[in-house]
């Protein structure tokens, strides 16, 4: 090896680098083959990645069954990708009634287009803002209707794509600024306040989110007056929002503390009061600080928007579980499966992927 | 502005700041003993002394970013008590310039200097703006609005943050170490602007070792140990004609 790269290095003549270092080759010698025991593994993922792909390949597209009938994916050796094609409807949108789908499928494409030009930080402002209220607006009446000619549906009937959609937007949306508040309270001066702050927050975080969404549908209505009833998406929402927002807390007092002494007292000698000072100075940069791991709470919320299916809600999982109990569907788990991790895949990969987006955005070189 | 102008000499008005009997305790330790000030308006006072002798909390005191524990402090009429509002009022009035600067480092230049202006004197956005444009001016600095405090040199900080301090158009400014952080060759910048300041007339008190600037713009010069006013004086006397040997010691440590 050195008979190779050593011929470059002969005195006073300037070759440049050698052939071996540069481009495909360098770049494979640098990375996978720079020893024995590195040439080895990657040998032996090249020969894995062999094994596994192409037969994969051949299951899921080459031989896969798209818009077939079960009978015919019984006949066939590839992916019966007709479990999720002929069952969309009921996947996406569950007991929804249906002639009326085209409503939640509204919603959902409101909710998407909001949410994406929330994105782009330059709409931020008053428009956006009247375009939230009118869209949720829109989305509710859409789902529930019994307005303007809409034929009312009861909320037991929502599932599918819109239930895990509603509960992990608002859940997310709610969770956030709540937990930014106990933060606060936790960092108070105010005994009173600052008690309750981490009473709460540790007992939240001492118990599990499916005791939480068992006791929201169980235990909670046993204390509500007779005849009172208090939705169940509703309670769950809550519970989730409760849950998430303690986990937040204690991410943003994190950051909270990071923040030095100097900025508070810079603040403060310019005469802010404490609401000014938190809204302005140290906020903004605390909670830059904690992008990474809040989003990864929020991400971890959305998926656990799913442990729902325990209090009987049709989320996602749930519709995707029931369609594969129906017996023409039995047993093409891996193909509905596959199907659900890519949707809940595309929303955390969406977030997190924003959340990279933001943090560069807001660098300013400190 | 016009009032800072003609108010170039101390004046004999009533004091600007007065301190009486003034202590305070970190805990058990007693960190301030006794302090008796009065600031004139346009007065320029530098105080020195050895570090942990208490001369950064006095003036930390005095926009209580330190709370004392006995004796009275006033400022412009205004006595600080535990009131918040009579403290936030102060806190506007008095300017204070740190050791680190403490700029705000997700705001532009421009933000950081209209930001009080705007939350707390309430001064329409353009007016604010023109104002802290005025003061970048002033300090030298105006090219650099736009830019964030991260990109700038620590000098240049130093000058945005009295800047920042002024657009407040404060009756007193407080200066804790302005020049101690800052690399050698930036120390001249930063004193050039307080020195120009010290020319308009602003009453200042200077937490600093710079004996030059203290015998080029103060009017006294008070030496801090152990948490008590040893000795003050007027610069000529301080620097020639020490009384206290602990000053004594002090200057020939510093001036050699």
């Amino acid at each position: 090896m050195t008979s190779i790269t050593g011929s470059g290095g002969q005195a006073g003549r300037d070759l440049g680098p050698p052939v071996t270092s540069i481009g495909v080759i360098g770049w494979v010698r640098a990375n996978l083959c720079n020893g024995w025991l590195n040439t080895v593994l990657t040998l032996a993922v090249l020969y894995l990645l062999w094994a596994i792909l192409p037969p994969f390949f051949n299951w899921a597209l080459l031989d896969g069954n798209w818009f077939t009938s079960s009978e015919q994916c019984k006949a066939s050796d590839g992916a019966c990708w007709s479990v999720i094609t002929a069952n969309i409807r009921f996947i996406l949108f569950g007991f929804y009634p249906h002639d009326l789908q085209w409503r939640p499928l509204l919603a959902v494409v409101i909710l998407i287009v909001l949410l994406f030009l929330s994105r782009n930080r330059r709409f931020w402002g008053r428009w956006l803002l009247y375009g939230w209220l009118l869209g949720l607006v829109a989305m509710g009446l859409l789902l529930k209707g019994g307005m303007f000619g809409l034929v009312a549906v009861d909320s037991d009937n929502w599932g599918g794509l819109p239930l895990t959609l509603l509960l992990a937007v608002f859940g997310l949306a709610a969770a956030y600024p709540f937990g930014v508040v106990l933060a606060l309270g936790r960092q108070s001066q105010m005994p009173v306040i600052k008690a309750f702050c981490v009473v709460y927050i540790e007992l939240i975080r001492g118990v599990p989110l499916i005791s939480m969404l068992f006791m929201s549908s169980v235990v909670f209505p046993l204390f509500l007056p007779e005849g009172m009833t208090l939705n169940k998406i509703l309670r769950a929402q809550v519970a989730i929002i409760l849950f998430t927002a303690a986990y937040i807390a204690e991410v943003v007092r994190g950051g909270l503390q990071g923040m030095s002494r100097g900025q508070y007292e810079a603040a403060e000698s310019l005469g802010l009061n404490y609401f000014q000072t938190m809204r302005l100075i140290i906020l903004p940069q605390a909670l830059k600080i904690v992008i990474p791991p809040s989003v990864s709470i929020l991400i971890s919320a959305f998926k656990d928007t799913s442990l729902v299916v325990i209090i009987a809600l049709y989320d996602l999982l749930k519709t995707t579980q029931t369609t594969l109990t129906d017996p023409k569907w039995m047993g093409y788990s891996a193909e509905a499966y596959l199907f659900l991790a890519l949707i809940y895949f595309l929303c955390c990969y969406a977030m997190s992927n924003y959340s990279r987006k933001l943090e560069k955005e807001l660098d300013t070189g400190h | 502005m016009n009032s800072q102008q003609t108010a170039a000499q101390p004046n004999d008005d009533s004091p600007i700041i007065i301190i009486e009997n003034m202590h305070k305790w970190y805990g058990q330790f007693h960190v301030l003993k006794d302090i008796n000030i009065a600031v004139r308006r346009g007065e320029r006072i530098v105080i020195c002394g050895p570090s942990g002798s208490g001369k950064s909390t006095l003036i930390r005191c005095i926009n209580r970013l330190e709370e004392h524990q006995r004796g009275r402090i006033i400022v412009d009429g205004i006595e600080l008590t535990n009131d918040l509002k009579n403290i936030e009022k102060i806190r506007a009035e008095v300017g204070m310039v740190f050791q680190h600067f403490n700029l705000f480092p997700h705001l532009t230049i421009l933000e950081n200097l209209t930001l009080g202006p705007i939350w707390v004197r309430k001064t329409p956005r353009r007016e604010a703006e023109e104002n802290a444009m005025y003061y970048l001016e002033k300090v030298r600095i105006a090219e650099q609005a736009r830019k964030y405090p991260g990109q700038l040199s620590g000098g240049q900080q130093q000058r945005v943050a009295i800047a920042r301090s002024l657009c407040m158009k404060p009756n007193v400014m407080l200066f804790d170490e302005p020049t101690s952080a800052l690399d050698p060759e930036m120390v001249k910048e930063v004193l050039e602007v307080m020195i120009s300041l010290a020319q308009d007339g602003m009453t200042m008190l200077v937490v600093s070792h710079e004996m030059g600037f203290a015998k080029s713009v103060a009017h006294r010069v008070m030496f801090m140990d152990g948490g008590e006013i040893l000795e003050q004086n007027t610069p000529e006397e301080f620097f020639t004609n020490p009384r206290h040997d602990r000053t004594k010691l002090f200057l020939s440590q510093i001036l050699d």
